[in-house]
This record gives C-alpha cells, structure tokens and sequence, in this order.
C-alpha cells in the first residue's frame, strides 16, 4: 500500500518553478531519505507533504498529492492531515512553555482533556522518542532549560504524541553535535517499525544507515528513487553517481561517520 | 601603541563619567525631594478626605490608581489586538500596515497638551462626560496606544516564526497558535510597554487638568471629577502655602513609581522562569 503518493507535482513561488513534474511513492511504514544540493527543492518538496507551503505568499501547487488514496490538496481541513502528518524543523523549536504542556500541546489541539490520558500520552510520547529518563523528573521545567539535542528530540515526542501516520523530518540533525545526532539516528531507526517517515538530509551516512528508500533531487527535480542499497552502490542516473561520488569522498563527511559513535559510546 | 591606550583610557573615564553623572542626577533629585518634603510627610497628609489645611493625597494616591487601571484597560486590549491584526494578519509591508506605523508614530510624537485640548472638546464636552475620571483615562489611553502598539508589534515580530510554524505543524488553528504559542512568547516584551505606559500616566498632568479636572476626592463613580498625585503636586506648587506639602507628596509618588517598577521586574520573572 502507498502512504504517500505524488504525480505530475508543479510548485511554482511566484515565477521561480521551484518543483518540475515529480513523481514520488513511498510505502507504508517505511524510512525515505530526500538527498541533494542545497536549494534543490528538498525541503519545499517535504513541506508539500503536509501543506505547509499553504502558509508561504505567492505559493502555487499543481498535480496530486495523495495520502492513502484522498487527495491532501481537497481536503476540507489541513488540521486533520496536519494531525495525520506530522513535522520536525531544522532548529528545535520547543514552544516557551514546560516540557510536558509541550507534548501535551497537540493532543490538547484535537481536544484531549482529561489529565490522565494526557499524562499517558506525554510518558508514551516521550519515551517512544528516547528522552523519557532524561527527563521524567523535570516535566514541569521550562522545555528550553533542556540541551539542544534533547530539544529535538522533545519535538520529535511532540510531533509523536498527536499519533501521526507518517513524519516528515527536515534535517533534524544538522543544527546538533555528533552524539546528540547519533541518538537520533538510533531513534529514527527504532521508529520505523511503527511509523512511515521521510527525513532530508545532507549526510550521506545518515541516509544510508537509517533509509530503506532514498530519492535524489536536483534543480527542482527528482531524479532517481530506489532502494537506498541500490542508489548509493548502482546509482542508474549518472547525475546521481556524480553527487554521491562527490558526497561521500568529500572529507566533512567522511569523517561524520555516525556510524561508529554508537559503538564507541557503548565501548 | 601608546595612543591606543590614552584612548582607551580617556574612553573608559568617559564612561564611567557620565555614568557617574546619570547616577548623580538621580541621586541628587531624590535627596533633594527628600530633604524637602520629609518635614511635611505628617499623618494628616493622608487623612481621607481632602481640605485645605490638611491637603491630604489620599484621594489622589486612589485617583491616580483608579485613572491609570482604567486607561490601560482601555488601551491595553486595543493596542494588543492592533498589533496582533499588523503582525499576524495583514500582508507583511501591506499599505494599511504602514499607514497604521505612520500614524501611531505620529500619535507618539503629539505633546499631551494636545490631547488634553482634544479630550476636552471631544470627550468632557462634545460627548458630555464633564471633567471626570472616565474622560481623562479615554484621553490617556489614547495618548499610550502608541505605545502600547508600538512595543506589542516588536515583541510579537521578535517571536521566531519557527514557533507558528511548530504549532501549524501539529493540526492547531491560527488563533490557537497565536493565543497559545505567540502571544506567552510575546508577553514580557508587552508587559513591558505596558509598564512604561503606566508611567506615562502616573506622570501626566497637562492632558488630565483640562479632562479629569482638579477635584481632590476619591471618586465613586466614573464620571466624577478627580486629581491624580502629579495633579496634586501641581496644584500644591501652585499655592505657595502649601509647597512642603508638594514636596512630600513627590516622595509618595517615587514610592509609588518604585513600587510599580519592582513590581513588574518581579512579575517577569515568575513568567520568565517558565520559558527560559
Ligand atoms: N518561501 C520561498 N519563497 C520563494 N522562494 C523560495 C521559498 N522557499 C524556498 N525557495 C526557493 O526554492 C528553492 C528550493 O528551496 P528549498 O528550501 O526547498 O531547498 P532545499 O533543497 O531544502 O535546500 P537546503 O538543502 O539548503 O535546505 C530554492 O531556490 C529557494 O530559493
Ligand atoms: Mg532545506
């Protein structure tokens, strides 16, 4: 089944043809990393997904996007399939409020009141996004007193905690130290059992180590979708094998390797 | 090499100068108002009623309370929602915003003379007020919506649109997310125009003595006539009997302007241990 499916997807912000004739599927409960150089259309391809652009002046969207088979441009109420996809930004953006009102904040929108299903959710919330013991003890402090890492991983629980079908991440790891991104990666590769997400990102490791489908931008379009596997060791495009050849040989990220963090932590 | 450290040095001797100065001044005005008024600060001062012989400030300490709660009340909702309209709803660098700017700023610059001129033909006498309590706090509430407006618009622009974004991003509506998100982030920057709003009515005199009028009574109904502490002390100043009296009635109002000041740094506290 296709959770996400887009055909013959135009964009256009003002004059400038932002997104060219995408076609995109990505199935249920699968990890799909977006790659490419800056300005490629990757992120305004994410925020596609769930309407976002709808905000941005002078924003045109044209072709179908379909989330289950409804169609995300029709529907009545962008709340709802805001609800159903749900999002985490570059920067964290924890709200000025308590780390527990900001887990308890979505499911507050969609009208949960009762103080013991919100307090079962923040916990499930919290410890689905791996942050649960770090910091159960202070649910009541302001939720910027936490570290940046532990920040994005507070959104991710906030974005977990209104129950999504699908999560859309854009890269929730480039404003993080190594360790803090290493957490995430092992988070986002635990989430993949329950969850269908789709994650941009500029690291090729990252890509590789957490994906099963990958999709390679360029200049507004998409030029290849696979296999992560595939992509990266039999790329069919040759613009494709040109970018991750350079990518994965330029020297900031060989030595990312997130990979090994995990291990030497454990070591 | 030498030259850069004369100037530094004569940098640093400016510095605390006219540190020094500020300082000074401050401390030299106090005293002075102090030394002045102490003398004069009696317990009949603040009897309850007002006469002659004890010019008691009583009824202009609860004037003044009365008259500045009333003009922010009036001021308040309407600068916050103008500024909520500007930043949150019209097209960012619209017509109507900048015509809205151009006018608060204009606002702002206007001496209060003029609008007390301008309270008293509208307020006191085309619509029949008198000279009264409710007259001027509609004079002064105009005079700090420009304030109020002006540093509501700042502190809702401050806030990170990332924030707004966030709470779209979780299926919340643009009121909740401006009632929720943007507007707890937003508030010690509006407190604090609201502080500063509050001063400019506790210090006011000139828009109120042609709308408020100059009774010295506590007032019980709105459209009564009413003196605040600055009105008091003007009038006091003015009959040369009484000027001891100004003077000690000055200290109760730097007690008051204090206690509004620490007040406020103690409320933005509270709220700030909640966001940072
Ligand atoms: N709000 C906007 N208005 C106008 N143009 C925009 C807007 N947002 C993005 N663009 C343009 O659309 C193109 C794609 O931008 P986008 O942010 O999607 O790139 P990206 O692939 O996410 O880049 P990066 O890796 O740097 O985040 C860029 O040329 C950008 O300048
Ligand atoms: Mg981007």
């Amino acid at each position: 089944m296709n959770c996400f499916s887009v055909k013959n997807l135009n964009l256009h912000y003002g004059e400038m043809h932002a997104l060219i004739d995408i076609h995109f599927d990505m199935k249920y409960r699968e990890i799909t990393a977006l790659i490419g150089p800056s300005g490629c259309g990757k992120s305004t391809f994410l925020r596609t997904l769930n309407r976002m652009n709808d905000l941005v002046e002078g924003c045109r969207v044209e072709g179908s996007v379909r989330l289950f088979d409804e169609d995300i441009y029709t529907m009545p109420d962008v709340s709802m399939l805001r609800k159903r996809v749900g999002m985490v930004f570059q920067k964290p953006n924890p709200f000025p409020m308590s780390v527990f009102d900001n887990v308890a904040y979505g499911p507050r929108t969609h009208g949960v009141r009762s103080r013991q299903e919100l307090e079962m959710i923040v916990e499930k919330s919290l410890r689905d996004a791996a942050i649960w013991d770090e910091v159960k003890d202070r649910l009541k402090k302001p939720a910027m007193s936490l570290s940046g890492g532990q920040q994005q991983r507070l959104c991710i629980a906030r974005a977990l905690a209104v129950s999504p079908e699908v999560l859309l991440l854009d890269e929730p790891t480039s404003a993080l130290d190594p360790l803090s991104t290493a957490k995430i990666e092992e988070l986002l590769r635990e989430l993949r059992s329950k969850y269908s997400v789709v994650i941009v990102t500029h690291n090729m490791q990252q890509a590789a180590h957490i994906s099963d489908k990958t999709a390679f931008f360029l200049l507004g379009e998409l030029v290849e979708q696979g296999d992560t596997k595939e992509l990266f060791e039999n790329p069919r495009d040759e613009r494709t094998a040109e970018y991750i050849s350079v990518k994965v040989s330029a020297p900031q990220a060989a030595c990312a390797a997130p990979v090994d963090i995990p291990a030497r932590l454990a070591g | 090499m030498t030259g850069m450290k004369i100037k530094e040095n004569i940098m640093k001797w400016l510095v605390w100068a006219s540190i020094a100065l500020t300082a000074a001044t401050l401390a030299f005005i106090v005293l002075f108002v102090v030394v002045k008024g102490l003398p004069y600060l009696k317990p009949s001062l603040f009897s309850l009623t007002y006469n002659s012989v004890n010019v008691s400030l009583t009824p202009a300490l609860i004037s003044t309370v009365i008259l500045t709660a009333l003009a922010l009340v009036i001021a308040v909702p309407f600068g916050v929602f103008a500024s909520i309209f500007l930043v949150e709803y019209a097209k960012r660098g619209s017509k109507i915003v900048k015509f809205i700017r151009a006018m608060s700023e204009t606002l702002a610059g206007i001496p209060s003379i003029v609008f007390g001129l301008f309270g008293m033909l509208f307020f006191v006498t085309f619509l029949g007020f008198g000279f009264s309590v409710l007259s001027g706090a509609l004079t002064l509430a105009i005079m700090v919506l420009p304030i109020v407006l002006r540093s509501s618009e700042e502190a809702l622009l401050a806030v990170p649109d990332s924030l707004r974004e966030g709470s779209l991003s979780l299926g919340a509506g643009k009121l909740r997310t401006i009632f929720k998100v943007v507007l707890p982030a937003a508030a010690p920057g509006i407190f604090g125009g609201v502080i500063l709003s509050s001063g400019r009515v506790v210090g006011e005199t000139a828009a109120l003595i042609y709308t408020a009028g100059t009774v010295a009574q506590i007032p019980y109904s709105p459209l009564q006539s009413a003196r605040t502490l600055s009105v008091h002390m003007y009038a006091l100043s003015g009959e040369s009997l009484h000027v001891g009296e100004g003077y000690a009635t000055a200290i109760v109002l730097l007690v008051l302007v204090a206690v509004i000041n620490v007040a406020s740094s103690a409320i933005l506290k509270r709220a700030n241990r909640n966001r940072i």
